[in-house]
């Protein structure tokens, strides 16, 4: 069908919003594993922020990229597990559903669109564990990071529903885990694993969604990791971009780096800090880069 | 236990339709399977936070068919969508589904948080569901990033155009 590990990468929002760090890394990683990468010819939203108040509406949305991603002919891989899973969820949804994919095939075709289901939808870390091999990324380790221990966060959109997603165990989740340890690092475990950071109750109710943050953190602390490993921008918004306020309200010092996974694996490929944009964190984490 | 004493003895209105209806429709369809053994409560990352959120609960009452308490509820907004309770629920409800029914539910009645409001807007205009400041987009450039993808407003309304929510002055919700 497409050439192998050629993709249409689909950014979603909030890594262009603000978390770009992770878009660098990833690029660079990526490339460095030979998955090319094609831009979205034009853009809108997956549709998840929408499904609470119109699942009509993110049906839609998402379908639009799905077409657009057909007439490209090229496979979507994201950067966001939320836009991943939803992309997984409408593909599947309209291929099975007859009825409700000729009416929202009655809406796109209004902009010359059509949905069919012949294009697939992969989360970067799906691409990285199934079509790269977890053979290629040990291959590209140029520096292990033998001296760094670090927990995983998986988040929730990568995992579940299961019936959907379903290429990780959501109750004890590998995939990540094999892939810190690709890079030399040692993945540990710790309490409450595969909880919900919490981003999603931002804005409806912030005091929930903080408890859940601090709770995650404290876990990570107890087992001493140096670094949390993140790759879901919502995750790493929660956890490093409110790690100052989740400590200030809760009266707690953490002090724990949040690193996306392509930074990570880039450290390990021996690209320096600065190609990774380490200096796009707020959490400091010169201190683990010590130890690189 | 009731916050509001004089209305302990109003009965609470029935519509014993309601479930009827959230069976009908894509996502609800498994609600009356569901028999109140709480394990999507017990599961849930936000209950465990919430002294008002509970699934099992919000479960019920749609079965029972308390249909204005529980869409004018504030706290069937405070499900984070993690789908723990529904890959977890012996009798395969979708709990997650079931909610998110409801909320749109809520929705066509007008009730919308603010964040949606904003979220619909933004991408309506750009594609993007945040307004991506134009520092960002300036920033790419000097980080070597490619230009970042456009949205094309005019064909996002077009497929949208059949859809009414956000049109009639939604009523808008504060954070609780």
């Amino acid at each position: 069908m497409t050439a192998q590990n050629k993709y249409l990468l689909f950014l979603g929002c909030a890594i262009p919003y603000r978390v770009s760090a992770m878009e660098i890394s990833a690029r660079k990683v990526l490339g460095k594993l030979g998955v090319e990468l094609v831009e979205m010819p034009e853009f809108n939203c997956c549709g998840l922020p929408l499904d609470p108040v119109s699942h009509e509406t993110m049906l839609l949305l998402a379908a639009r990229n799905l077409a657009i991603a057909e007439k490209e002919g090229l496979p979507i891989l994201t950067l966001c597990p939320g836009c991943a899973g939803t992309l997984k969820k409408v593909n599947k949804t309209l291929k099975e559903d007859k009825v409700l994919r000729e009416e929202i095939n009655r809406k796109l075709k209004e902009t010359d669109l059509e949905f069919k289901g012949t294009v697939d939808t992969k989360h970067m870390i799906q691409v990285l564990v199934e079509d790269v091999g977890l053979d290629k990324i040990k291959q590209s380790v140029v520096k292990p990071l033998t001296r760094i221990k670090v927990a995983e966060h998986n988040g929730c959109h990568i995992l579940r529903p299961e019936s959907f997603i379903g290429f990780d165990d959501p109750e004890d989740p590998k995939v990540l885990k094999s892939l810190v340890e690709a890079t030399g690092a040692k993945c540990l475990d710790y309490m409450d694993e595969t909880e919900c950071c919490g981003a999603p109750s931002v804005g409806v109710n912030d005091k929930v969604a903080l408890q859940l943050a601090r709770d995650k953190l404290t876990h990570v602390k107890d087992v001493e990791a140096q670094a949390m490993i993140t790759i879901c921008p919502f995750c790493h918004i929660m956890y490093d971009t409110n790690e100052l306020r989740i400590e200030k309200t809760f009266n707690e010092t953490y002090g724990i780096p949040i690193i996306h996974y392509p930074q990570l694996l880039g450290l390990a490929m021996g690209l320096s800090p600065a190609e990774l944009a380490f200096n796009e964190l707020r959490v400091n984490s010169s201190k683990l880069l010590e130890q690189v | 236990m009731t916050e509001n004493n004089e209305k302990v003895k109003q009965p609470v209105e029935l519509d014993l339709k309601f479930k009827y209806k959230i069976s009908k429709i894509h996502g609800g369809e498994k609600l009356m399977r569901c028999f109140q053994c709480g394990t999507c409560t017990s599961d849930c990352p936000i209950a465990r936070f919430s002294d008002t959120y509970r699934p099992r609960q919000i479960i019920r009452m749609a079965q029972l068919g308390m249909k204005d308490k529980v869409l004018h509820s504030d706290t069937l907004w405070l499900c984070a969508a993690c789908f723990t309770c529904t890959d977890r629920c012996p009798q395969d409800v979708e709990v997650a589904n079931v909610i998110r029914v409801l909320r749109n539910l809520a929705a066509e009645e007008g009730c919308i948080p603010q964040v949606f409001k904003e979220q619909y807007a933004s991408i309506i205009e750009s594609g993007y569901a945040y307004k991506i400041p134009e520092l960002r987009l300036k920033k790419r450039e000097t980080t070597g990033l490619p230009p970042l993808p456009k949205g094309d407003a005019g064909k996002i309304k077009k497929t949208l155009s059949e859809i009414k929510l956000f049109n009639n002055g939604a009523k808008m919700e504060g954070q609780q």
